[in-house]
């Protein structure tokens, strides 16, 4: 990935930031500029809690290029507590049996190989939640 | 608007072109349709192509095509849809033709996918997705339709083994083909165990990587006696547009792009589906061909595969798909699909689809999709 345009992503990759409609309320992700539904133009950010459940899940064998080092790896559809779905690959999903309706939270980590500028590209991915307790929980 | 017809069709066999550049498939394709139209004047030349920049490095491929051909100084234009640049490129002649600013425009479908391994190419099919949402994370387009496999298979309490028919039937039409990539029969066992592409899609749930080049002939209604051959009408011509993530969707096992299209082109051909003889359907995945007879109106929701089943998609069925092997049996040259479709669809309605002929055919759909169901042209063909 173009480091520019990297960095132009940064607020959705790091802390998943949409945008909100002061229209109609609905919460979109990825960010957009123009509510769909309503039409209202200039829609502010926020961030997503990260936290959601997974509405459908799939291992990747045969990778894009760019992702041969990862692979297999398991991508999914994640339903955020606020109400937008999300495409992202999931993580710590080893010996886990992924299933459809499970609790997951965002991560940060490495989405793909590195590149020859050298540099990493970070971004947000889904694991499941062991103890839907939260992390602080017993 | 004027009435268009297809005057003529030419196409090139589907198959791994090792020896053969975008240009002698274009040039092979684009004869074959001036022979069978039997018509010399060209007025304007529509291609219809998805990968040419990313694959051979190549744009400005209209004027090369325009170019080879001899067809200089012509007005030449690549039109790109993703998958659906095919049936796009046809749109865009009913347009020219209808509005009267042409009168013969060429429309090609060509694409050159096999000099890639396999990372590359499915790099470059990722294109048709989001880049920064969808691409970016490593969500290949297989993996997209397989999170939707998995969710239908959720919703509806469907197995995987029950979306073999779709893959055998294309196999089953293609072997009647011969200008079809996979002319081999396959059992649902074979499908079954074939191996994993992303998990739950396996490889006979997909359509192949491969080349090809089509070609179609377009001229007023008016002027289409001129033609050697009995001309087929464009009844409906639409093109209608989703959201290019899969995820932003309400309902990503609704799609509504589909649906759109097909309803505005029963209404434009004044037809309902039950009145469509064959449908030629962009079966690049069988879970597409599952949500593509839902969406249009072919199957309640979540009983494509029952219809699947029955045997009513089948050639001798009451809603035949894939006639002639489909994106699955024929090859999916992802540029040139559309418009190997709408060959086809003219094959079957003048009479002319041989052994895998639908009989009495007088009214034909081709419906080509570009991402995951983020744009979908629908024609609607008569005689």
């Amino acid at each position: 990935m173009e480091l520019p345009r990297y960095h132009r992503l940064r607020g959705a990759y790091y802390r998943l930031e949409g945008s909100a409609c002061p229209g109609c309320e609905r919460r979109f992700f990825p960010p957009r500029a123009v509510c769909p539904s309503c039409k209202t133009a200039g829609l502010g950010t926020v961030a997503f809690s990260g936290r959601g459940t997974l509405y459908s899940w799939s291992r990747v064998v045969q990778p894009p290029r760019g992702f041969a080092s990862l692979a297999p790896y398991d991508v999914g559809m994640v339903r955020l507590e606020e109400g937008p779905l999300v495409t992202a690959q999931l993580a710590d999903t080893e010996g886990v049996e992924l299933a459809i309706g499970m609790p997951v939270e965002m991560v940060t980590r490495k989405i793909r190989d590195a590149e020859e500028h050298g540099y990493i590209v970070y971004g947000y991915k889904f694991r499941p939640l062991l103890r839907p307790g939260g992390a602080g929980g017993p | 608007m004027r009435d268009v017809s297809i005057v003529g069709v030419g196409q090139t066999a589907v198959a791994e072109h090792w020896d053969r550049s975008i240009r002698d498939l274009s040039v092979e394709a684009i004869a074959a349709a001036r022979r069978d139209a039997g018509v010399e004047r060209v007025d304007a030349l529509f291609v219809g192509n998805m990968l040419s920049g990313e694959l051979a490095g190549q744009e400005n491929l209209a004027t090369l095509v325009a170019d080879a051909c001899g067809l200089l100084p012509i007005e030449a234009l690549k039109i790109e849809a993703a998958c659906a640049s095919g049936g796009a490129a046809l749109r865009a002649a009913c347009l020219a033709v209808g509005s009267g600013a042409h009168d013969y425009v060429l429309v090609l479908g060509v694409e050159k996918m096999t000099d890639h391994l396999t990372d590359g190419v499915t790099s470059a099919l990722a294109l048709a997705a989001d880049a920064d949402y969808e691409a970016a994370h490593g969500i290949s387009f297989a993996a997209l339709n397989a999170l939707l496999m998995r969710r239908y298979m959720h919703e509806h309490r469907a197995r995987h083994e029950e979306f073999a028919p779709f893959s055998v039937n294309a196999h089953r039409n293609a072997a009647l083909n011969p200008h079809a990539m996979y002319r081999t029969p396959i059992t649902v066992d074979e499908f079954i165990q074939s191996p994993v592409v992303a998990d739950p899609i396996n490889i006979l749930d997909s359509a192949g990587i491969c080349d090809g080049a089509a070609a179609l002939l377009v001229a007023p209604s008016s002027e289409a006696r001129r033609a050697r051959r009995p001309p087929v009408r464009v009844a409906a011509s639409v093109c209608a547009t989703d959201t290019l993530g899969l995820a932003e969707r309400r309902d990503p096992l609704v799609w509504q792009a589909v649906a759109d299209s097909a309803r505005l082109a029963y209404d434009q051909a004044k037809v309902k589906p039950k009145d469509i003889d064959l449908f030629e359907i962009h079966d690049a995945f069988t879970i597409v061909s599952a949500l593509t007879l839902e969406a249009c109106g072919f199957a309640d929701r979540g009983s494509a595969l029952k219809l699947a089943a029955e045997g009513r998609i089948a050639l001798e069925g009451d809603i035949p798909i894939g006639t002639m092997g489909g994106l699955k049996g024929r090859g999916h040259p992802v540029g040139a699909s559309g418009v190997y479709q709408l060959v086809e669809c003219v094959l079957q309605l003048r009479g002319e689809a041989g052994p895998a002929q639908v009989k009495g055919a007088s009214i034909g759909m081709a419906q080509s999709v570009g991402g995951s169901g983020s744009v979908a042209v629908t024609h609607i063909l008569a005689t």
